[in-house]
């Protein structure tokens, strides 16, 4: 029963988000405040009843009930709970599921927090959600239904791919989803805009919060996975260039140039298009991702159902979202009022050169992503586009942000000074030399790891150089006596941007640092010894082991810095008897900021194995700085000017204040 | 139960729509909002300007053009008149009151199963506890052969267990463990052959043919030879299928229990003993099998037909396919499907003139003529 009223409820919630579709827009064109009223009551019963149906598959895969299709297909009454519960969006038709449940978690988290909004862009941005959230439920219920039912309920599932039987599925999708989704909102406020005609500061101060919450899940989403590819693959790498990975990296890249651009956008009215057309684009970046993975244009790990009809479905969902908002835009693109003016070099310059970088970036992402497929398509050609081609591209263009960075951050509004921004960063500047030198001195290597690490040095210290004059103005003793109390009264706003950005350059460091790696591909045998980077790794045995669904073979092997024992690491290999797959498990010991890392393949009977040995210093960094931006994106969120509620009270004040408006 | 909670979800639905509906509307209007932002960006400025956060020119250059914003903003819009408003209201109280049950009742009663109830695995135990044992059972074989894989005697055991729960696949695997951990005999050849036959949801596939030839060296094994005639049936030869049962019918040593069930299914067969065969039933074999499709329907109708009439429809078809061939001999699939008929209905020299016009006419096509020749060999016409 309770399945079946699960699939109901979700019937329901498209009944409900059509009707959400046409009501509040209709209010917000002829001007009736009831009809715009409806928006958030329905937002938030839409998410009840999603929420509803989202917890009736969850029950049916805990409870292993194989009358349904999707629980046969992913299930196994022996997995872990863990696995099981993580297991519903481990599918295509779960999957989608959590994506419309963020969908309609994001639009009554709107309907909840802003009571201070204007009734009618609450109204549109609402309407606009509910016809994505439309869309994507039709899609749901024709197309990839989890609610499908089988006339004969098997006895056993065929169980979850091993892949992805471990935690981090139940981490990574829901944040990166949380990120993916969360961009739907910043879209919707763009469209909403562009109904009402009304784009301006105000626009810009209620979408920003938006933006920077699905950054923040972005960010993290998109590291999580990382780290679970890295320890999971068992290749060693973290990044791989591949076009899934890449489809949650073109949004990352947009939001972020987003999330500047609005910042331009607040606090001088400039940039008006370009913020909206970034709004937009943000988006329709997260649903060509959704299309990629979903349709099975791509065959990954995450393409767990390739389905002609789905994709078609979603192409079509695809051309009327992103097509339909761009007709909007140049309708009322043409209307927009000029915003405040500033000079080439100032703070207002170099975002928009950091947007261009961004947006830069991201299209040669794109086209390396999309090139190969396209190319496919015309000729039936086959070239795959690797991390040759993105190291080339990417990193000459990323270079340059970074060095910018700090730059841009001391610069002036409307006009700045360049010389005198490049003084106030003089200590970073040393700082990233010396520290070049230092490297180059100490581990020589090659140039590039020494080069990037300096500049990681330069923008860790450059991204707290603004905060640090701010704090100790004038200098001498009594600026230091002052510090404290300036830091109590500085917007955090202020430390979240220091943090967000030196976030990145510790994230850079740890990228650098991998070329002063070493790695070892070689045969073992108990009892053998192999040298990596500053360690001895003794291969000591191997041993079975039994899984709740599996069987492994682990490798254990001790490591030694100067015949002193550090750690023990346990590397397997997993066998699952349900889907007769294998799966490699990494063993890592986290030694200072680096890690060892070791993985084994081909247990051979009499106990060789082959392994795959790395060390690689500061690696750990590289996820350590996504935490920090997302640190710092937290700090700026709950910063006044970013409070979601925050305009409540003040329009409570001027409302109740005699105004001439009201 | 079930519809009464899908009434009452319906009616929460209905009434987050109908309720703000009704209230008197208590929002944020624009020009309020617009007010409120600008006078928090003033404050914000002059709260920097005082702490010291930016420079006096800084602040007085910003608060100017918040504040010019501030003065610019347009007059708010009238509210309708309350009339107007109120029938808008209405209509969209009706509309929704009819709309989201039809719709939602509509669409779930398209995509829904009301009536199936929820199956969770711990309810379906208790119900059947020879199942649970079933279940014990499997799981402590299959961690027995995880601890040893080498042990082909549990995977013997194992694999008719997974044949009975309906897990082809697995049974097959398990055989194919067995055959590999303790050699191949002609009773585990079979068995795994018919494992293979579950897996592909009773397609003979090439692989379980080979296996089953290689089964039939040992003639008193019934079940290599009944699934043989199986192939030669789903391969549309129904002259060797009937063929090989019969033969095995005939050599069984007394009566064995499934011979009743070989016999009524070779009387089902199309064209049963002294019935003259028909070129679409004989093509259509496996879909008179399994009894759908226009053309069965068609197969099923002329089985009917008393046996004069049926052989005279037959053969007006036959002929009638003849005719069209010799109008037009371009027809590859046409070809092959008299060269059938012919040999079904035990006339090998029309059959041959049949291959030989075939030949002549599609001299040009070489695909064809392999299709043509290889179907000759087939039916054992060439030479």
């Amino acid at each position: 029963m309770i399945v079946e009223t699960g699939h109901y409820a979700l019937v329901l919630a498209l009944a409900l988000a059509l009707v959400n579709s046409v009501l509040p827009i209709w209010g917000s064109v002829t001007g009736d405040r009831r009809l715009m009223a409806v928006a958030p009551s329905v937002a938030l019963m839409g998410f009840g009843l999603v929420a509803y149906a989202f917890f009736a598959l969850t029950y049916a895969h805990v409870a292993s009930d194989f009358s349904l299709a999707n629980v046969v297909e992913n299930s196994h009454s022996a997995k872990p709970l863990i696995y099981k519960i993580s297991g519903v969006w481990g599918n295509h038709e779960g999957s989608m599921l959590l994506w419309v449940l963020v969908l309609a978690l994001f639009a009554a988290a709107v309907a909840l927090f802003s009571s201070s909004m204007p009734d009618d862009l609450r109204a549109n941005v609402l309407a606009v959600q509910s016809w994505i959230a439309s869309a994507f439920l039709l899609f749901i219920l024709l197309t990839s239904n989890p609610f499908a039912r089988l006339a004969n309920a098997p006895a056993e599932g065929n169980d979850l791919n091993p892949l992805l039987q471990d935690p981090g599925l139940a981490i990574h999708p829901p944040l990166l989803y949380l990120g993916y989704v969360g961009l739907s909102i910043t879209y919707s406020f763009a469209a909403a805009a562009l109904i009402s005609g009304r784009i301006d500061a105000v626009f810009a101060r209620f979408v920003r919060p938006w933006t920077l919450l699905a950054w923040i899940c972005l960010t993290l989403g998109i590291a999580m996975g990382s780290y679970w590819a890295y320890y999971t693959l068992g290749w060693g790498g973290f990044w791989f260039w591949d076009p899934v990975e890449n489809a949650s990296l073109m949004p990352w890249l947009a939001a972020t140039a987003l999330l500047h651009c609005t910042a331009v956008m607040e606090k001088r009215e400039a940039l008006k298009i370009w913020t909206i057309f970034l709004a937009i684009l943000a988006f329709s970046l997260s649903l060509i991702g959704t299309f990629l993975v979903r349709s099975g244009v791509l065959t990954s790990v995450h393409a767990f159902a390739s389905d002609p009809q789905r994709g078609i479905f979603i192409l079509l969902i695809l051309v009327v979202f992103i097509g339909g908002s761009l007709a909007l835009f140049a309708w009322r693109a043409g209307g927009l009022k000029q915003g405040g003016l500033f000079a080439p070099v100032s703070r207002e310059g170099a975002l928009v050169l950091n947007n261009l970088l961004l947006t830069t970036c991201c299209a040669t992402v794109f086209i390396g992503t999309l090139y190969p497929l396209a190319l496919e398509a015309l000729t039936g050609e086959k070239i795959s586009v690797g991390p040759p081609f993105f190291n080339l591209t990417f990193a000459p263009l990323f270079a340059p942000l970074f060095v910018l960075m700090p730059i841009g951050q001391n610069l002036a509004w409307k006009r700045g000074d360049f010389f005198g921004a490049a003084q106030r960063l003089i200590v970073a500047i040393g700082a990233g030399l010396i520290a070049m030198l230092a490297l180059a001195a100490w581990r020589g290597g090659p140039v590039v790891s020494v080069v990037l690490s300096g500049l990681a040095i330069y923008v860790i210290v450059g991204s707290f150089a603004d905060l640090g004059r701010r704090l100790f103005v004038g200098g001498g003793a009594t600026a230091i006596m002052g510090a404290g109390q300036r830091a109590l009264r500085l917007p955090r706003q202020a430390f979240g941007t220091a943090f967000a950005h030196a976030g990145l350059g510790v994230t850079l460091l740890g990228l650098a640092a991998t070329g002063w790696g070493a790695e070892k591909i070689t045969a073992l045998r108990p009892g053998d010894e192999v040298e990596i980077g500053p360690y001895q790794l003794t291969f000591e045995s191997v041993q079975p082991r039994a899984g709740p669904n599996f069987a492994e073979r682990i490798g254990r092997t001790a490591i030694r810095s100067s015949g002193v024992l550090i750690a023990t690491i346990e590397p397997s290999t997993r066998f699952y008897p349900a889907r007769k797959m294998n799966r490699s498990e990494a063993g890592i010991a986290t030694i200072g900021l680096g890690q060892v890392y070791m993985s084994i393949a081909d247990v051979a009977a009499n106990g060789s194995v082959n392994a795959r040995v790395f060390w690689k210093p500061l690696v750990s960094l590289i996820w350590i700085g996504a935490l920090i931006m997302a640190f710092g994106g937290c700090l700026s969120l709950s910063d006044r000017g970013f409070r979601i509620g925050v305009a409540r009270r003040a329009a409570k004040a001027a409302a109740s204040s005699p105004q001439p408006a009201e | 139960m079930l519809w009464v909670i899908f009434a009452i979800l319906t009616g929460f639905a209905v009434l987050s729509i109908l309720w703000p509906l009704a209230k008197t509307p208590r929002g944020v209007s624009r020009g309020a909002s617009d007010i409120a932002f600008y006078k928090s960006q003033l404050a914000g400025i002059e709260r920097d300007a005082v702490q010291g956060l930016m420079t006096p020119e800084d602040a007085q250059g910003a608060s100017a053009e918040a504040a010019r914003r501030l003065m610019a903003l347009a007059e708010p819009p009238l509210e309708r008149s309350v009339a107007g408003a109120g029938r808008a209201v209405r209509f969209a109280s009706i509309a929704v009151l009819i709309f989201v049950p039809a719709l939602a009742l509509g669409l779930y009663s398209v995509i829904g199963d009301p009536a199936r109830p929820d199956l969770p695995l711990a309810a379906r135990n208790e119900a059947s506890p020879a199942r649970m044992d079933l279940m014990a059972a499997v799981a402590k074989i299959e961690a027995h052969i995880a601890q040893n894989p080498d042990d082909g005697r549990a995977y013997e055991v194992l694999a008719p267990v997974y044949l009975r729960m309906g897990r082809g696949n697995d049974a097959a695997q398990a055989y194919a463990a067995a055959l590999r951990l303790l050699g191949q005999t002609p009773e585990r050849l079979a068995l795994y052959g018919e494992a293979l036959i579950y897996a592909a949801n009773g397609a003979v596939t090439e692989e379980a043919r080979k296996i089953f030839e290689a089964a039939a060296k040992d003639p008193s094994l019934a079940k290599p030879r009944f699934f043989l005639g199986l192939a030669a049936a789903q391969d549309g030869d129904l002259l060797r299928a009937r063929d090989i049962w019969e033969r095995l019918l005939a050599e069984a040593p007394d009566n064995p229990p499934w011979a009743q069930a070989l016999r009524e299914r070779m009387a089902a067969m199309p064209g049963a003993p002294a019935a003259a065969q028909n070129e679409s039933a004989a093509r259509d074999a496996p879909a008179v099998e399994g009894g759908s499709g226009a053309k069965a329907n068609l197969a099923a109708k002329i089985q009917a037909m008393p046996e004069a009439e049926r052989s005279s429809a037959i053969r007006g078809m036959v002929d009638a396919l003849a005719a069209r061939l010799a109008q037009n001999g371009q027809d590859v699939d046409g070809w092959l499907r008299l060269v059938r008929a012919y040999a079904v209905l035990r006339e090998p020299d029309k059959a041959r003139a049949a291959l030989v016009d075939a030949k002549r006419n599609l001299a040009n096509d070489a695909t064809a003529i392999g299709r043509i020749e290889a179907l000759g060999r087939e039916l054992g016409l060439e030479g």
